[in-house]
C-alpha cells in the first residue's frame, strides 16, 4: 500500500464515519439496541404496572409459553390465516399472466388492481367492517337478496328441508375447517364462514393485485424470448408452455414470494383483529402479534410479551436462514 | 392439426383478430369490477342518507354531500389530517436525508469493516416490527416522548431498508464522475450533494414515497404512542371514530373516502417510480 492510498483510506475513513454518523445513531438506539433488550427484557418478569417486584426469573417465560394454550390457540389462528396466501400468490400469477401482454390499456388494469394494496390500512378496514355487518352489510344484502328473492332456498328447502341463512361473518367463531373454539380440533357444528375467513377474503382482495403481481409481471418480462418461441416450435401449447417454460422460469420469483409472504403472513393479523374484531369472537381472530400487544400495552406484562416476540423472531429467522441457503440471491431484475 | 382447421372456419379468422382481443378485455373488466365494487360502494354510500345504507340499491335516492361536512363537525378530522401528514412529512424528510448519507458512506468511501456494517444493516431487516415495538415504547416513555410529535417522528427516522435501497442506486452511478470532482478539489460533503445526490433523484423518489406511505398508514406506533385526541394521525383517529360513530356507516364511508383520497393522488402521479422500487426492493433476497 503506498502512502498515498494509506493517506486517502484514513481521510475516507472519517468522512465514512462522519456520514454514517446520524444513521448509525439512530440504528443503535432504535434497532440493534431495543433487540438486545427485548431479549434480557424476556428472561425478566417486568411489568409496567409494577404491582410484582422485578425478578429476573431465566426461561420461566418460555417455559409458561409453552403451557399457554392461548398461545398455540393463536399461533392456530395465525397458520389459519395464512391459508389464504397460496390463493393469493396463485391470483396474482394468473392476474400477471392475463396482464402480460401488449392490449391497449394495461397500464390501466395494472393500476385499478394494485389500488386495494396501495390504500391498504386501517380506512380499508373500517371498509370492510362495514362491508360485513351480518344486518346491514351490503355483503349479506346481497347474498340475501339471491338466496330470498332469487328463491334459491326455496330450491334449498326442497331438497333438503332446511334453509341457508347468511355468514355472520366478523361475529362467527366458524371457519372452513371446522376447528373448534378454544380447542383445537374438529367440530361439525364449527363448519361455516365466519370471522376468520372474512378475513382470508378480504387479505386476497388486498393482495391479489398487490406487490406479488408486479413481481411476477417483473418476472414475466424477465424470460427470454427465444425460450418461449423454441417452445412454440416444438408445437408446445399454451399449457406445455406455460407448464415447461414460464413456470420454471419464474421458480425464483415464486421463491421469493412465498418466503416473504410466510414470513409476512407470521407476523400479520394485528391490524385487522384490533380494528375489525378486538380479536374475538372468542379469541378467534387473535393472532400472535396481537397478542403480544395485548399483553404488553393492555396487560403491561412487557417480559412475557418479549418472550412471544422472540420466539415469533426465531421461526422468522429459521424461514430467513432457508430462503439464503436455497433462494438465488439476485432475481435479476 | 387443429390450429389449422380453426385457421379455416371463419370464427378462428375472427377469433385470431378480434375475438382474443374482446375476450381478454371482457376477463380484465370483469376482474377490475370485482376488484373496484367494494371502493364503488364505499364512495357511493358516503353520499346517502343513513337509512339507505342497508338498502341493496347501491345509489342514492337523494345524493347527501354533506356527510363530508358532518364529519368535521363531529370529530377534528382535519387536525387528524394535519397531524398525520406532518408527521409523515417529517419521517419522510430525516429519513431520505440520513438514509442518503449513510448509502454514500457505504457505496462511496473505502474503510475499515465498512462491509461487515453493512451486512449487519441487511440482518436488521428480517427483525418483526413488534420485536424492537416494546423496548422503543418503554425507552420513550423513559425520555419523556410518550405523547409527542417527536416520539411519533424520531424512532422512525431511521431505517436500514432506506439505506440499502439507496446503496443499491449509489452503485450504479459511475466512479469516474466523484473522481472528477475530487480532481477538481471538492470536499467529500460536495460530491455527495452536488454530483451523487442528484444522480441518486430516482431512488430518492421512490424511498420518499414509501416511507410517506407507510408512516401515513402506520397504525401500531400511533396507537401505543398517542393518548390526547389533538395528536392522533388519521389511522387511530379513524379507529375512535368508528368506535364511537360506528353506526353511522355514511359518515364513516365519508370520512374513509377521504383517507384515501390522497393515497390515490399520491399513487398515480408516482406510479413509475414506485413500481420499480417495489422490483427493485425484492434484489436484497
Amino acid at each position: 500500500m503506498s502512502w498515498k492510498t494509506r493517506r486517502l483510506r484514513g481521510h475516507e475513513g472519517a468522512a465514512a464515519m462522519a456520514f454514517l454518523l446520524p444513521n448509525f445513531l439512530g440504528f443503535l438506539v432504535f434497532t440493534i439496541g431495543p433487540v438486545f433488550f427485548s431479549l434480557v427484557a424476556s428472561f425478566s418478569n417486568w411489568n409496567l404496572q409494577r404491582t410484582i417486584p422485578f425478578q429476573w426469573i431465566g426461561l420461566e417465560n418460555y417455559a409458561k409459553l409453552f403451557h399457554d394454550p392461548d398461545f398455540w390457540l393463536y399461533f392456530v389462528n395465525t397458520g389459519y390465516l395464512m391459508l389464504g396466501l397460496p390463493v393469493a400468490i396463485g391470483g396474482s400469477l394468473v392476474l400477471a399472466l392475463l396482464l402480460n401482454r401488449d392490449l391497449r390499456g394495461i397500464v390501466a388494469y395494472r393500476t385499478l388492481f394494485y389500488l386495494p394494496t396501495f390504500t391498504s390500512g386501517v380506512a380499508l378496514l373500517i371498509l370492510w367492517k362495514a362491508l360485513y355487518n351480518p344486518d346491514f352489510g351490503p355483503v349479506n344484502v346481497v347474498i340475501n337478496w339471491f338466496l330470498d328473492s332469487l328463491g334459491v332456498n326455496r330450491l334449498v328447502a326442497i331438497l333438503t328441508g332446511r334453509e341457508l341463512s347468511a355468514p355472520q361473518w366478523l361475529l362467527s367463531t366458524r371457519n372452513l375447517l371446522g376447528i373448534g373454539v378454544e380447542q383445537v380440533r374438529i367440530v361439525a357444528k364449527q363448519w361455516g364462514l365466519g370471522a376468520r375467513d372474512a378475513i382470508i377474503i378480504m387479505g386476497i382482495w388486498v393482495a391479489i393485485g398487490g406487490n406479488n403481481m408486479l413481481l411476477y409481471l417483473a418476472g414475466l418480462s424477465n424470460i427470454p424470448q427465444e425460450l418461449l418461441e423454441a417452445a412454440q416450435i416444438d408445437g408446445a401449447g399454451r399449457w406445455a408452455t406455460f407448464r415447461h417454460v414460464t413456470w420454471p422460469q419464474l421458480a425464483p420469483t415464486t421463491f421469493f414470494i412465498v418466503v416473504m409472504s410466510f414470513i409476512g403472513g407470521l407476523q400479520g393479523g394485528f391490524e385487522q383483529a384490533r380494528v375489525m374484531t378486538g380479536g374475538g369472537p372468542a379469541g378467534t381472530t387473535t393472532t400472535l402479534t396481537y397478542y403480544i400487544y395485548t399483553k404488553a400495552f393492555e396487560e403491561f406484562d412487557i417480559g412475557y410479551s418479549c418472550s412471544i416476540a422472540w420466539v415469533l423472531f426465531i421461526i422468522i429467522f429459521v424461514v430467513t436462514l432457508i430462503n439464503w441457503k436455497f433462494g438465488s440471491r439476485e432475481l435479476n431484475y | 392439426m387443429t390450429k389449422q382447421m380453426t385457421r379455416q372456419s371463419g370464427f378462428g379468422r375472427w377469433w385470431r383478430r378480434r375475438g382474443r382481443f374482446v375476450f381478454s378485455h371482457g376477463v380484465l373488466a370483469f376482474l377490475a369490477l370485482t376488484m373496484l365494487a367494494p371502493f364503488l360502494w364505499m364512495v357511493l354510500a358516503s353520499f346517502k342518507p343513513l337509512v339507505e345504507v342497508e338498502e341493496l340499491n347501491p345509489f342514492p335516492s337523494k345524493w347527501q354531500p354533506v356527510n363530508y361536512l358532518q364529519v368535521f363537525r363531529e370529530i377534528p378530522f382535519a387536525r387528524y389530517y394535519f397531524n398525520s401528514l406532518f408527521v409523515a412529512g417529517w419521517v419522510t424528510f430525516l429519513q431520505c436525508l440520513t438514509s442518503a448519507m449513510a448509502a454514500y458512506a457505504f457505496a462511496r468511501l473505502r474503510w475499515k469493516w465498512r462491509d461487515h456494517v453493512f451486512r449487519l444493516y441487511l440482518a436488521t431487516l428480517m427483525i418483526p416490527g413488534v420485536v424492537t415495538m416494546i423496548p422503543n415504547y418503554t425507552l420513550m416513555v423513559k425520555l419523556h416522548l410518550l405523547d409527542s410529535y417527536q416520539g411519533l417522528i424520531i424512532p422512525a427516522a431511521f431505517t436500514a431498508f432506506g439505506t440499502f435501497l439507496l446503496r443499491q442506486f449509489m452503485l450504479t452511478i459511475p466512479r469516474s464522475l466523484d473522481e472528477a470532482a475530487q480532481m477538481d478539489g471538492a470536499t467529500h460533503w460536495q460530491v455527495f450533494w452536488d454530483v451523487i445526490l442528484p444522480l441518486t433523484r430516482p431512488g430518492l423518489i421512490t424511498l420518499a414515497i414509501f416511507t410517506f406511505m407507510g408512516n401515513y398508514r402506520s397504525f401500531f406506533w400511533p396507537l401505543v404512542m398517542i393518548k390526547s385526541q389533538h395528536l392522533r394521525t388519521l389511522p387511530v383517529g379513524m379507529l375512535y371514530f368508528d368506535s364511537i360513530y360506528g353506526r353511522q356507516t355514511n359518515l364513516l364511508m365519508a370520512a374513509t373516502v377521504m383517507n384515501i383520497v390522497p393515497l390515490i393522488i399520491l399513487f398515480v402521479v408516482t406510479q413509475k417510480f414506485l413500481i420499480k422500487g417495489i422490483q427493485l426492493g425484492a434484489v436484497k433476497g
